[in-house]
């Protein structure tokens, strides 16, 4: 087992990962950017090495001051978290040159499911099901047109380099394809240095659902059921939980069979999640994978009472799955508390906390980072925390959120809770009836 | 001696620089001693790793940061520049074992100077000055770790 792992990351994750590593009676190292000097993350940590100035190239994106760190305190682990360099194939590979295990997937499987296009293939010989589409990028306007006409409109332009919503552009219709075409690839271009795009059908109000699986290194997969994600804001998640209200013992079945040939299918190793479509009439299409630990991990925590992060060590250290797989047996709902004002568009809203209080109570759990007196840094996303709760019932854990969001007092900045607040009482919401396109018709009173 | 008198000595030591009183008495011996100084710690990042050797090592407990082992007997003036990490890495304050200190105390300085030597992943990285002026402290023990942003120097400006 490691001696001491160094979390490449920041905020609530990395207070998260330090955490499990102490019940395991592994040293931690935390590294801090200028700007974090104060953060829990760099206080709750045996070690702390400062390495560079606030903006994440400087900081947390800096793979020669990570490792320096990392050789310096030598570190025999490093958990990346999730963002910043969880999914970087290049920092992956420069862990392994150096002897230090990477908590996480090896390059190959980064790789192979980093590019999107790639990912779709790979996924089609698997015999997992597909969003319909062109193979490969998209050479130019006439192709496009032809694909979008053989598989039907509303089509979809997206990067192959993508992610967080950039580079993406609707189509209904022939008539826009040229100009959607041509400003996908600008953006595409501006956001990832790479402006190759590629096109599928538009799933109507789909239900974001995802499979959380694990693989160890010696081929054994499990998956621990779903988590619905429907509720997006600019493909952003808010809410998250398990099971899925759209979920039926059958589909979950299929599904979990697809993630499983998903991850067989590159070797997985580490935990990861496979990203679906579902269309209304439960028919399911791959979208992508996120070869890391996610952010809404803890709903699968909830329901399935393992520690994810913990069998993310085991796993990197060698132990082997054990092949099962794992429904949900309660049901849990988290919701992700942002600085930002939910009344002014979600501006964001860094500043100092005044007063926090947390909220408490049977079936209530929160991860985050902030103190009384902590300052948000401006530099790095908004989340401040996550308010996870869990019940036997659906509705009982929705009454729960509602009655812990009730007693979440943030004060000397704006947060999402009000918008928390109204969701856990709208009607939609409550009946299960939402898809991704929940949100757009939502008003916040 | 009764209560009351101890009293009155406990109120004077208070007030006092004393740190240590003992009486004997029938008129004889007195002894007083003034309050220890303070050690000087310099202030330095929380918790920090500080035994750098190759071979995985015992956990340690975290410990204050090294102390400076040389300090002159400058003034604490307001005006002196603190010369910060830029990178991290094993501080070292020579070349290499067999050659001379790169700079001592007393030690003028110019831009361009090689003040220390930071090593990180078998990389040798000559730090230098990038002002001019005298050297008044040196913050880090040679052959110990360094984060970004650390102190260094103390430099008296020209």
């Amino acid at each position: 087992m490691f001696k001491k792992i160094l979390i490449a990351n920041r905020g609530e994750i990395a207070l998260r990962v330090i955490r499990t590593c102490r019940e395991m009676g592994i040293k931690t190292v935390a590294v801090y950017s200028t700007a974090d000097k104060d953060s829990l993350h760099v206080r709750f940590a045996d070690e702390a090495v400062c390495i560079g100035k606030p903006p994440g190239a400087d900081s947390y994106l800096n793979i020669p001051n990570i490792m320096a760190a990392a050789e310096i305190t030598n570190a025999d682990a490093v958990h990346p978290g999730y963002g910043f360099l969880a999914e970087n194939a290049k920092f992956s590979q420069i862990c392994a040159d150096y002897g230090i295990k990477f908590i996480g997937p090896t390059p190959a499987m980064i790789n192979s499911m980093g590019d999107k296009v790639t990912a779709k293939e790979t996924m089609i010989k698997a015999g997992v099901p597909v969003v319909p589409g062109g193979h490969g990028l998209l050479e130019n306007i006439e192709q496009a047109k032809s694909i979008a006409k053989e598989i039907g409109y509303p089509v979809i332009l997206k990067a192959t380099a993508g992610g967080g919503g950039k580079g993406m552009r609707l189509v209904w219709e022939e008539s826009q394809m040229e100009n959607s075409y041509n400003t996908a690839k600008i953006e595409a271009a501006g956001s990832f240095k790479n402006d190759g795009i590629y096109l599928e059908k538009y799933v109507e109000e789909p239900h974001h659902i995802e499979i959380q699986i694990a693989g160890d290194q010696y081929g054994n997969i499990s998956h621990l059921s779903e988590r619905d994600c429907s509720i997006q804001r600019r493909h952003q998640k808010l809410v998250e939980e398990s099971p899925s209200p759209f979920m039926t013992p059958d589909l979950r079945q299929r599904m979990g069979d697809a993630a499983r040939k998903a991850a067989q299918a590159i070797n997985y190793e580490s935990v990861g999640t496979i990203e679906f479509l579902v269309d209304k009439h439960r028919d399911f299409y791959f979208m992508e994978m996120n070869t890391r630990i996610q952010v809404e991990h803890c709903v699968t925590e909830e329901v399935t009472n393992f520690d994810l992060i913990k069998e993310q060590i085991l796993i990197a250290a060698g132990r082997h799955i054990s092949g099962k797989d794992y429904e949900p047996k309660m049901h849990a709902i988290e919701c992700r508390i942002n600085a930002e004002d939910p009344y002014n568009d979600f501006r964001p809203s860094p500043g100092r906390i005044t007063t926090l209080h947390t909220p408490g109570g049977h079936g209530v759990r929160v991860d985050s980072h902030v103190y009384a007196g902590y300052v948000i840094p401006p530099y790095y996303d908004s989340m401040i925390g996550k308010l996870i709760t869990v019940a036997q019932t659906r509705e009982e854990a929705i009454n729960t959120m509602y009655r812990a969001l009730s007693e979440y007092v943030i004060e000397g900045v704006k947060t999402t809770i009000p918008f928390h607040l109204q969701l856990m009482q709208n009607e939609d919401f409550r009946n299960g009836h939402f898809t991704t396109k929940f949100l757009e018709g939502f008003k916040l009173k | 001696m009764d209560l009351k008198q101890i009293h009155e000595l406990i109120k004077i030591v208070n007030k006092s620089n004393i740190g240590e009183i003992s009486i004997e008495d029938k008129d004889g011996k007195v002894t007083i001693k003034q309050k220890e100084e303070q050690v000087v710690t310099v202030a330095a990042p929380p918790q920090q790793v500080y035994n750098v050797s190759h071979q995985p090592q015992q956990a340690q407990a975290p410990a204050p940061a090294p102390a400076a082992p040389v300090s002159a007997p400058a003034a604490k003036a307001d005006n002196l520049i603190t010369v910060k990490s830029p990178m991290i890495g094993t501080f070292y304050r020579r070349q290499s074992p067999d050659k001379p200190l790169l700079v001592d105390i007393g030690a003028s300085i110019e831009p361009g100077k090689v003040l220390c030597i930071i090593e990180a992943m078998k990389l040798f990285n000559e730090i230098e000055a990038e002002i001019k002026g005298t050297i008044v402290k040196i913050l880090v023990e040679d052959n110990s770790p360094v984060e970004f942003d650390q102190p260094l120097f103390l430099v008296e400006p020209a």
